[in-house]
Parts: structure tokens; C-alpha cells; sequence
């Protein structure tokens, strides 16, 4: 690796609280995902009513993502890469959308289902919210993976696919989930290692 | 900053039409196409046209190799991969990784176990096809829509050429299963004949199954082919239909061509996505005239194989360098009138042109587009 990186900000959204660089940005406690995630989108000040019709695995990514790039311009020139992964895929829609079609006598498969049992809808998501016209990827791994983060964030600046990076893991299954999502730059003080990633993502 | 050359080498293909290269191009260059009616109420009431492999046949090549457990799609993975990991004698150590793509995996273990079910997920397939070969490293999963296949190479030659490996196996399949038929069905995006990529008589995508696999090295000499730059730039338009203006795509070719070196002129032929959806191949034909493409030479593989999504970018770029070998690159089956609004080279029959340098793309649900630009190696072969 050519050069050195730097973690910017991070959030984690995990058991019905939303951190952002490491201070309590929203608490709802003993609340089911669906309405932790109303809450949150309204504590956070966001319009943007096509959040209702997100899947869970994207109303997390969404939030998260959404606080580390609000102060950003959505004038389609921001080339900050996404750069994403996760341990179930999008099995928690899947779930949802085989059931739809598993009883013959009660067959109702929804195209606004199905389109989101793909992992990578999520980082569509994001993109249209901030126009990212930028290098997106999904990936799946068994376990939170941050030798991976540390290696792939570092080649898409390396080859200057990317000027910035919104890493993130992303993990959603039957209303136990995760998010932590962070944004890396060739300028900062945080080194972007994969200890450094770890410490963050574990605390 | 000293940039690596990476290479795409063996290759392999699992597919309705053979379970090899050269049976896979003997059928296309004859107009075969591994499309049929499908009257299995199991996967659709009604009969419905699919690539499909013929799992006696599966199952037969598979037991000649093993006696392992494994799910269909893990025997087509299999089937596919052993022959180049074999021939290509790269050992499976420290610097050698796998790369699987699949947009579903296993899923229809859903249907037959309690849920959660280890075998639905995507690393846990992965893992059996580790296992089975004996990786020594972590597999890597993409999993990206419909460009998941083509991205794989990609990423493949990304993380060779930043030197965290030397050799990347790269691997993709997916199988026509009732959960993927009912979902674009329930789109309305189903083709009630087999599908006619860029045609005025398009109606639609017809599905199909497929492994394909490759070495992507930084070996160059059984390369078939330099890697030479690639791109995979969102649309930020829609999640279910391609950006009108084909933003991403330009976006993803124009990045893959400006690390080549390369412009449109020196772009020999596409192997493009076509899907036969209205809005695909019509976003595509906006893209390709946006950038100059609009002449060179273009086809779509799905009249041959239907979409086998997570599988479909690497078995059409295992059937391109077939052409880049050959020099003669294959007519866009099931093509017959123009259908879209920009005058794009859809290639009506077989053509023998010098295939030095050609383009992949590819393009899905989450606005995802990937372009791969490949350049002939002249290393004798």
C-alpha cells in the first residue's frame, strides 16, 4: 500500500442505539426494529419518505450512512465509494419472500419484496439518497472482517477509483442487527488499520 | 506508483449446453441455444422457458469426481472449478484465494429445512467449495445483483494486483429455483418465449443457470487475456430499472478505460448485458452511443443461456475470450429488428474479426454496472 489512510467519522446502530464518533446519538430502549427505526429517522431530521418502503437491512444501512454523510452535497460529485458486506446476506427479506410463495394456497410474491433480497439494494439506497454515482460492492463473509475493510478501502484510493470511502458491515436477521459504518480518507488522525477498525467496531 | 499486470487464465463453464469451453462454443458458434420449455410444476405452475441443466447429467459427472454430500449448486461449483485448479497446478496456500459470486446461493434449502438454515448462507457455501478443495484462505463472497459475476473477476484483479495474492480462483453460479422465477414473474418481466435481447420484439428476461469459473494470476503465461481496467459505478437512480441516460454504465466503462489507456476506438467487441427487458437494452444503447461504442460489434449471450444472474458476467467473459482466441465473435441469438431508440452493432450472425481488446459489462437491480476491459497477451497462445 502506497499510502497511509485515516478514519473520519463511524457510527453504530446496534440493540435500539445509534452512536456517532463514539458519543450516544439516539437511545430507544426496548424497542422492536421497525419502530426504533421511525423514531430514529425522525430524531435525525430526515424527509425522505421513501425510507418507509425500505427493507430492515436497508433502513440500517440508510440511517447509518445517513449521518456520516449529511453534511455532504448530493450534486452527484461527491466520489465517496461504498464499500460494504455483511454475514446473512439479504436472508432476513429472503425469509420473508419465501414464505410469500412457499403456501400454494396463499401465493402472494410482491416485486417490492423481491427486489430486496439482494444484499446490495442497500448501497442502491444510499446512492440515490446522496446521488453517489461512485464504486459500490458487496460482500459476505462469515464474521465482521477488517483485515478485508482495511485492504479493500485502501485499494479503491490507491487507484483513485474512489477520493473517499464509506465502509460498512451491515448484518440483519430476524430483529437482531448491526451497523457499523465508517468513512475513511486520505486525510485525518485515526490511522485506517485493521486494529484500529476492530477497536471501533467493538466499541 | 508501480502497477501490476494481472492476468484471467483458466477458465471453465457448467452449463445447459456442455460442461466445458469447447462444447460451450461448439453450440453457440452452431446456434444452439440451451433454452427449452419447462413444464415443472415444482418451480411454476404454468411452463415457462429456462435454461436448465439436466441434473441426471449433473449428477453423473459429479459422482465420477466424489462421493461428497453436496446441493446442486455446489456440484455445478464444483464440476466447474476442479479442472482448472488441476490444470493450472497453483497451489492453494497463503497467497491463493477463492472468490464465490452468487446472487441466492443455496436458497432453496429454505423450502427444506427449519429456518435459520447454515446451507442459505452465502459464506457457508462458500465454505463447503473451500473445504472441498482444501483453500487455505478465508473465502471472499460478492454478492451484487446481476453484476456480481463480472465484478468477481474485478475484485479478483484488484487484490492481486495490490499484492495480497498472486493467484485468485474466482467461481459463480446460480440456479433457476422457484424463488427467482416467482420474483420476476411477479415483475411482470418474464418472457413468454425465449428472450430476444435488443429485438422490437423483446418481451422480457428468460432465466437460466450456470457455473462458471477462472484464474485471474499474475501469471502471464497461460494467460488468455490481460485484465486490464475495470469500473463498477452506481446509477444513484433507481433500485429496480437502469438510470435512462445509462449513467452508471457510462460512468463504469469510462473508469475501466482510462486505466486500460484504451478509448472507444480501440474497443474490437462488447459483450454486453442484454437482457431483453425494455429498459435495459435501451439503457444500454444510450450508454454504448454516449461513449462512441455505438458501432463496434455487440451481442448478448442470454439468447443462448437466459440470465443466469449471479453467474451470467463470468460465463459470458469465459465465452468472450473464447472469441478474443478465435477471432470471431458469436450473433446476439434470438436478435431480429432493431428495438432500441439509438442504433447500437447488434451482431445478426456469426462474425471473423481480429478480437484484440474487448468490453464487459454488466448492469442490475440497486443500479449496479460493471465494465471490464480485456486485451489480448501476447505470450503465444
Amino acid at each position: 500500500m502506497a499510502d497511509k489512510y485515516y478514519i473520519t467519522q463511524h457510527c453504530s446502530i446496534e440493540g435500539s442505539r445509534i452512536s456517532f464518533n463514539g458519543a450516544e446519538f439516539f437511545i430507544a430502549p426496548d424497542t422492536a426494529f421497525a419502530d426504533f427505526a421511525k423514531q430514529a429517522y425522525r430524531h435525525a431530521g430526515i424527509d425522505y419518505p421513501k425510507f418507509f418502503k425500505m427493507d430492515n437491512l436497508s433502513k440500517l444501512s440508510f440511517l447509518a450512512a445517513d449521518l456520516l454523510l449529511k453534511d455532504t452535497v448530493p450534486d452527484g460529485g461527491n466520489n465517496t465509494a461504498l464499500l460494504f458486506a455483511n454475514a446473512a446476506s439479504s436472508l432476513d427479506t429472503d425469509v420473508k419472500y419465501n414464505d410469500s410463495i412457499i403456501d400454494k394456497e396463499n401465493y402472494f410474491p410482491s416485486p417490492a419484496v423481491f427486489v430486496y433480497t439482494l444484499p446490495n439494494i442497500c448501497m442502491g439506497e444510499i446512492s440515490i439518497k446522496h446521488k453517489l454515482y461512485t464504486e459500490n460492492s458487496f460482500f459476505v463473509f462469515e464474521a465482521f472482517n477488517p483485515e478485508f475493510f482495511a485492504n479493500y478501502a485502501a485499494i479503491l484510493l490507491d487507484t483513485n477509483k474512489a477520493e473517499t470511502v464509506l465502509c460498512g458491515w451491515v448484518e440483519f436477521f430476524k430483529d437482531e442487527y448491526k451497523a457499523f459504518v465508517y468513512e475513511v480518507a486520505k486525510e485525518g488522525s485515526l490511522e485506517h488499520t485493521a486494529k484500529n477498525i476492530q477497536t471501533l467496531y467493538l466499541s | 506508483m508501480n502497477v501490476k499486470n494481472v492476468y484471467i487464465a483458466y477458465t471453465n463453464c457448467i452449463t445447459p449446453l456442455g460442461f466445458d469451453v469447447d462444447s460451450n462454443v461448439q453450440a453457440i458458434a452452431n446456434g444452439v441455444s440451451g433454452i427449452r420449455l419447462q413444464e415443472n410444476s415444482t418451480l411454476m405452475t404454468a411452463p415457462f422457458y429456462a435454461g436448465v441443466i439436466d441434473s441426471d447429467k449433473l449428477n453423473t459427472a459429479f459422482a465420477a469426481l466424489s462421493d461428497a454430500k453436496a446441493t446442486r449448486l455446489e456440484k455445478m461449483m464444483v464440476l466447474a472449478l476442479d479442472p482448472i485448479i488441476k490444470k493450472s497446478g497453483v497451489e492453494l496456500n497463503a497467497k491463493t484465494a477463492l472468490i464465490l459470486s452468487t446472487t441466492k446461493g443455496n436458497i432453496t434449502v429454505l423450502n427444506e429445512n427449519a429456518v435459520p438454515v447454515p446451507d442459505a448462507y452465502l459464506h457457508q457455501l462458500a465454505q463447503n467449495i473451500v473445504d472441498f478443495f482444501g483453500f487455505t484462505t478465508q473465502p471472499i463472497v460478492v454478492s451484487n445483483a446481476c453484476v456480481s459475476g463480472i465484478m468477481a473477476v474485478s475484485v479478483a484483479k484488484r487484490l492481486v494486483q495490490a499484492g495480497l495474492y498472486d493467484n485468485v480462483f474466482v467461481i459463480s453460479g446460480d440456479e433457476v429455483s422457484e424463488f427467482v422465477l416467482s420474483g420476476f414473474n411477479s415483475f411482470q418481466a418474464m418472457s413468454d418465449v425465449p428472450c430476444k435481447p435488443y429485438s422490437a420484439n423483446r418481451k422480457g428476461v428468460t432465466l437460466g443457470e450456470a457455473a462458471a469459473a477462472a484464474l485471474v494470476t499474475i501469471n502471464n503465461s497461460e494467460a488468455k487475456a490481460k485484465i486490464a481496467g475495470d469500473g463498477s459505478i452506481n446509477d444513484a437512480n433507481h433500485i429496480s430499472g437502469p438510470s435512462r441516460t445509462g449513467e452508471g454504465l457510462v460512468r463504469s466503462i469510462e473508469s475501466a478505460f482510462n486505466e486500460a489507456g484504451v478509448t472507444a476506438q480501440n474497443i474490437d467487441y462488447i459483450s454486453a448485458h442484454g437482457t431483453a427487458t425494455p429498459f435495459n437494452d435501451e439503457m444500454e444503447a444510450v450508454a454504448f452511443n454516449r461513449l462512441g461504442l455505438n458501432e463496434v460489434p455487440v451481442n448478448s449471450l442470454k439468447g443462448y443461456y437466459g440470465h443466469t444472474l449471479g453467474a451470467s458476467g463470468l460465463l459470458e467473459t469465459v465465452i468472450g475470450l473464447e472469441s478474443m482466441a478465435r477471432n470471431k465473435v458469436f450473433a446476439s441469438m434470438g436478435y431480429d429488428e432493431p428495438g432500441v431508440s439509438q442504433p447500437i452493432n447488434v451482431l445478426a450472425a456469426n462474425l471473423d474479426t481480429p478480437v484484440n481488446c474487448f468490453l464487459k459489462t454488466a448492469s442490475g437491480f440497486g443500479g449496479c454496472n460493471t465494465a471490464v476491459v480485456f486485451q489480448k497477451v501476447n505470450n503465444g497462445r
